[in-house]
């Protein structure tokens, strides 16, 4: 054998390159692995993905203004807010022709609805003009009539807010969603008596906390039985926590709203052993405290599960090690079990707080006023008070808080590692 | 736990059994909630409400009426039928598509793994909520809102994370070399999914496909967005028990479904300990 | 394999014979008795008459506005006809989303020939809106829990130390802002006048603040029934037909407060842009169930007034129970004492406002 066969390039028995035969493989596997990928991956992005980035959008668009207004939103492109007065005759006629047709397509109230929520009073402003525009006389000026109509339409704010808004895209959504708003002057806070998001965020994130709190509470003592007990016995015990898992939420909800009312089983059962009195019954329900007791029940499957599958790798041995070497039981624990369970409280910590922040019957049905969390809201704009906007601003932050949440989780555990059952 | 050593102390001893005991209660936390609802769907007036009458006993407190309702009354009869038309096919759907993706997945050289995985388990993560708006607006465009399909497809999608995650587990435990074996001795790769690698990743595609199931089965935000009247699904009809008519007829339903849950969790149960014969794994 | 392939062969089989079959038309409504009452009245006589069309129904009423609005957005408008309180056929009809009716040419005459606008009469406040019946939001107490004192006055849900315990309220302003402004001394007549000023709102808001930890808030119809047989609220707002339910056919130890009940009407709008064959459908409905019998009819499963006046003579006895209805209406004379007239005009103009208010208010 020559020299000069070793220095060459290392050869397959057909004559070709390992190194790009070895490659052509690699790539052949690699768009293998993709083709298998692919149709789920285009379900997901067509099913899931387009939907949610469609509604994030509506948190942003605003086109509303410019369409039902164009001629206004034009003509108040030479008007300033700074002049501390309404704009002249021109802006007024140019109303009132945009008003006609708006009118006549009945888009008129939406606008009011749209520039309400940035500046109380707008709604009624354009419906009472819609009624009486019929009845104007075009020939005399636009400007008094309006004036009197409602006097609040000489006020340069009202104005101020169609000229804020009259842009295709706004960030005053998300300000909404922070308590802050957009005016002619700048962002600005919201009155004190509107001001709930910021409280409703913080609500959601504590409450979850708690919630998850209570979890690992429950869940440690459990999942640790179940892996130190024989795999039969574990098995049959692990029914138990999976049965709940399993039932109907809506019918947990309500098994809890029997349970937690004033007149209801706990309550009977606390003044039956006369630890309270008939009229002092507890209120469990329709506030914070039923959101965090129903709650921990119906995810407490998602902490002990992760729990388990960590615990039972974790070797009797060690424990037995450090006890033979003088160590008391609990410090045992301490020192050698519970370091190496940590892993599996992370795993199962995020994964609940991830599924309570985003929780929204369970609190619509039994948190009552104060037990109620953000999702709730964002239901409420998108099926009550028609703020799609806003609600989608809402989700919007919640969705980048899940994210962020999601990030740390496949950071510390891994998605694969998640188990189930 | 196993036993205690014959030397252990007093306190060790007290400790041992109050563990047990705590244990009890958390138990009996997780379980006394479904365990309430089974006399009360037996109640013979329409409300939530243990009467005078149950707590003595009294036959005339309890009847069958619910239960009657359930099986005769058209609304529940034609949200079960919804439901069954509807989470089968949802399931093959996030089955199928899913099985494969997992497949894919657990190849050694997967470019933008990371991403990818993220956009599969996504519908997992995402607030309810917020899918269920998007979905609502996107699927009402694309004509799909109110539909079978467009129901169909949006509980395919919540299934999907499931699906991957309890295939991928399989995976991660499967013999690589096995389909090599297969391969070698000239069967194709189709024949030897189905041949090779399908017995023995069947219990993690089950599962998933149960949890798939039961996603649909139980789904009730989504449906009441994506779906109308003539795609009312069980959850759908339990809610406007809840809300709108106050109807102990869940609590009935309820009642089967979780004699349903038990059966089935004990089908898991024996699929499971067939896998692990299966893998060489005896139980202990 | 096996498996998968029988569940698609199963799934097929049942979601084409759920496609099969008559016509299908959606009606929306609120679900419960009501509904319950909609399908004895209208949908089972007309599907007998017409055996082509199935009427299925979505228990929806509470997000028509949103769910319209959606659908026109989409362009693809799946109900067939909406039952909508006045205020959102109001707003649907504002936004276009409703189609205009003419009562005369599209709604049946009374039996004696009057046309239907003036058999409805005042009720037609909007031209979009087909009235079907009267009824009152208005107050249930339990007689058990209110000691030897039985309310007799709306502010009674205002004085807890009379009579202690939770209230149930609806979460909602309209009606609650102004039972408070009522209660703090405001005449009837002057209620939406100081409603309209900032200091008005303030003071209602002041007024509901003094029970506010008191109130269990309600969004269903079906809510304050449950929490009244709980014994969870000793008094609570609902609609006078839930309360007639609990307590002439469950027999539940509750009473009825009508004071200042607050007069609200119902009744169907048909969608717009729907296509010819299914407006012709919508329409040929909407005329036979708002006939004067089918009224008077629906009166004999609910206790709700008919909104035509020549369906009030017809009014009789409860269909199962026996019982004659018309001391169980709320516009009978001995229960319509001191009723309160809602103002639709106002509410369209402020509801914006107000409901904003109202929400931030009630989430504190």
């Amino acid at each position: 054998m020559s020299d000069e066969t070793n220095s060459g390039p290392v050869l397959t028995a057909d004559g070709r390159s390992l190194k790009k035969s070895l490659q052509r493989a690699l790539r052949r596997e690699k768009l293998r692995a993709l083709m298998l990928i692919a149709p789920l991956l285009l379900f997901v992005l067509v099913t899931f993905i387009a939907p949610i980035g469609d509604m994030l959008f509506r948190s942003v668009e605003n086109r509303i203004v410019s369409e039902t207004l164009p001629r206004t939103v034009i003509a108040l492109q030479d008007w300033e807010y700074e002049s501390g007065e309404a704009p002249g005759e021109a802006v007024f006629a140019a109303l009132a022709e945009d008003l006609r047709e708006a009118v006549k397509a009945k888009t008129h109230t939406r606008l009011g609805t749209r520039l309400n929520y940035e500046l109380s009073g707008m709604s009624s402003l354009f419906r009472q003009v819609g009624r009486k525009l019929r009845r104007m006389d075009p020939d005399k000026p636009w400007r008094e009539q309006f004036l009197k109509v409602n006097k609040k339409w000489g006020d340069p704010e009202v104005w101020g807010v169609i000229q804020t808004y009259s842009s295709p895209l706004t960030a005053g959504y998300f300000l909404n969603a922070v308590d802050l708003r957009l005016t002619p002057r700048g962002v600005e806070q919201r009155p004190e008596n509107e001001r709930v998001y910021i409280m409703l965020f913080k609500r959601t994130i504590l409450l979850s906390g708690l919630i998850t709190f209570m979890t690992f509470l429950l869940g440690y003592p459990i999942a640790y039985l179940l892996s130190n007990l024989r795999m039969k016995t574990a098995n049959i015990l692990m029914i138990l926590v999976l049965l709940p898992f399993w039932t109907s939420l809506l019918v947990r909800t309500s098994a809890w709203k029997v349970l937690l009312q004033q007149q209801g089983v706990i309550n009977d059962v606390l003044v039956w052993l006369g630890l309270i009195a008939d009229d002092q019954r507890l209120e469990l329900i329709n506030n914070a405290t039923g959101t965090v007791i129903a709650m921990t029940h119906i995810l407490l499957p998602f902490m002990i599960l992760p729990l388990y599958s960590v615990m039972k790798t974790i070797p009797p041995s060690y424990v037995r090690a450090a006890k033979s070497l003088g160590a008391r039981p609990f410090t045992a624990f301490r020192r050698v079990y519970f370091p190496q369970s940590i892993p599996g409280i992370g795993a199962g910590a995020i994964l609940v707080f991830i599924l309570a922040i985003g929780y929204y019957i369970t609190p619509a049905l039994v948190g009552g006023r104060s037990g109620t969390f953000i999702s709730n809201r964002i239901a409420y704009h998108i099926s009550v008070s028609l703020n799609w906007g806003l609600g989608a601003a809402l989700g919007a932050l919640l969705l980048v808080l899940v994210l962020a949440l999601y990030a740390l989780y496949d950071k510390i555990v891994g998605i694969d590692n998640v188990k189930l059952g | 736990m196993g036993k205690l050593p014959p030397y252990a102390t007093l306190g060790e001893k007290v400790w041992h059994y109050a563990f047990y005991v705590i244990c009890a209660l958390i138990f009996f936390f997780l379980i006394f909630p479904i365990v309430v609802i089974i006399p009360l769907s037996f109640n013979a007036l329409p409300y939530f409400t243990f009467t005078p009458e149950m707590l003595r006993l009294d036959p005339a407190g309890y009847s069958l009426e619910h239960y009657r309702d359930f099986f005769t009354n058209s609304d529940w009869q034609k949200a079960m039928w919804n439901s069954l038309a509807i989470a089968p096919m949802a399931t093959l759907l996030s089955v199928s598509l899913g099985t494969l993706a997992a497949i894919g997945l657990s190849q050694s050289h997967v470019p933008f793994r990371g991403p990818i995985m993220a956009v599969l388990i996504s519908p997992m993560i995402v607030p309810l909520i917020i899918s269920a708006a998007g979905m609502y607006f996107f699927y009402s465009r694309l004509g799909l809102q109110g539909t079978y399909w467009g129901v169909v497809l949006a509980h395919a999608v919540l299934g999907i994370p499931f699906v991957i995650i309890t295939v991928t587990a399989t995976l991660v435990g499967f013999d690589r070399s096995l389909t090599r074996a297969a391969a070698n001795l000239g069967a194709g790769p189709v024949r030897t999914f189905f041949r090779v690698q399908m017995p023995l990743i069947l219990p993690g595609v089950i599962s998933g496909a149960l949890f798939a199931f039961i996603t649909s089965f139980d789904e009730v935000v989504v449906v009441l967005f994506v779906g109308s009247a003539g795609q009312k699904t069980l959850p759908w009809q339990m809610f406007i028990g809840l809300r709108e008519n106050i109807s102990p007829t869940i609590l009935a339903l309820a009642t089967i479904l979780v004699a349903l849950s038990i059966l089935l969790l004990t089908t898991l149960e024996l699929l499971r300990r067939r896998s692990e014969r299966l893998r060489g794994l005896t139980p202990q | 394999m096996k498996l998968t392939t029988t569940l698609m062969a199963t799934s097929a089989l049942i979601a084409s014979s759920l496609a099969a079959g008559a016509e299908d038309m959606t009606l929306v409504s609120w679900g419960g008795a009501y509904q319950a009452s909609q399908q004895k009245a209208y949908a089972e006589p007309y599907m007998a008459m017409h055996p082509d069309v199935n009427i299925i129904w979505d228990e929806s009423s509470a997000e028509a506005v949103a769910k319209l609005r959606a659908m026109a957005e989409a362009g693809n408008t799946t109900w067939d006809v909406v039952d909508v309180v006045a205020a959102d056929a109001l707003r649907l009809c504002d936004e276009g989303l409703a189609m205009p009716i003419d009562p005369d040419t599209q709604l049946a005459p009374a039996p004696d020939g009057t046309p239907a606008s003036e058999d409805f009469g005042d009720l037609l406040v909007s031209e979009c809106f087909i009235p079907q019946i009267v009824y009152s939001t208005t107050f249930g107490y339990r007689t058990d829990m209110v000691g030897d004192k039985a309310p007799e006055s709306v502010c009674a849900i205002f004085d807890t130390e009379t009579w202690p315990g939770k209230r149930s309220l609806e979460k909602r302003p309209i009606g609650n802002m102004e039972w408070a402004l009522i209660c703090d001394g405001v005449a009837d007549e002057d209620v939406y006048d100081v409603l309209a000023t900032e200091e008005g709102q303030a003071r209602a808001f002041a007024k509901l603040d003094t029970i506010k930890d008191n109130v269990i808030w309600w969004t269903a119809g079906a809510d304050t029934p449950q929490l009244l047989a709980d014994g969870e609220v000793v008094m609570g707002s609902t609609y006078n037909g839930r309360l007639f339910k609990l307590i002439v056919e469950d027999k539940q130890p509750v009473a009825m407060l009508w004071d200042a009940q607050m007069f609200d009407l119902d009744g169907w709008i048909i969608p717009a842009n729907l296509s010819d064959e299914r407006k012709a459908r919508a329409l040929d409905f909407v005329y036979f169930a708002t006939d004067t019998q089918r009224l008077a009819d629906q009166a004999k499963y609910i206790s709700y007034g008919p909104a035509r006046k020549s369906s009030a003579p017809l009014v009789g006895k409860h269909a199962e129970l026996g019982i004659d209805m018309a001391p169980h209406m709320p516009t009978d004379p001995a229960n319509a004492k001191h009723t309160f007239l809602f103002n639709y005009d106002f509410w369209a103009d402020y509801r914006d406002d107000l409901d904003a208010k109202f929400q931030a208010w009630v989430s504190k």
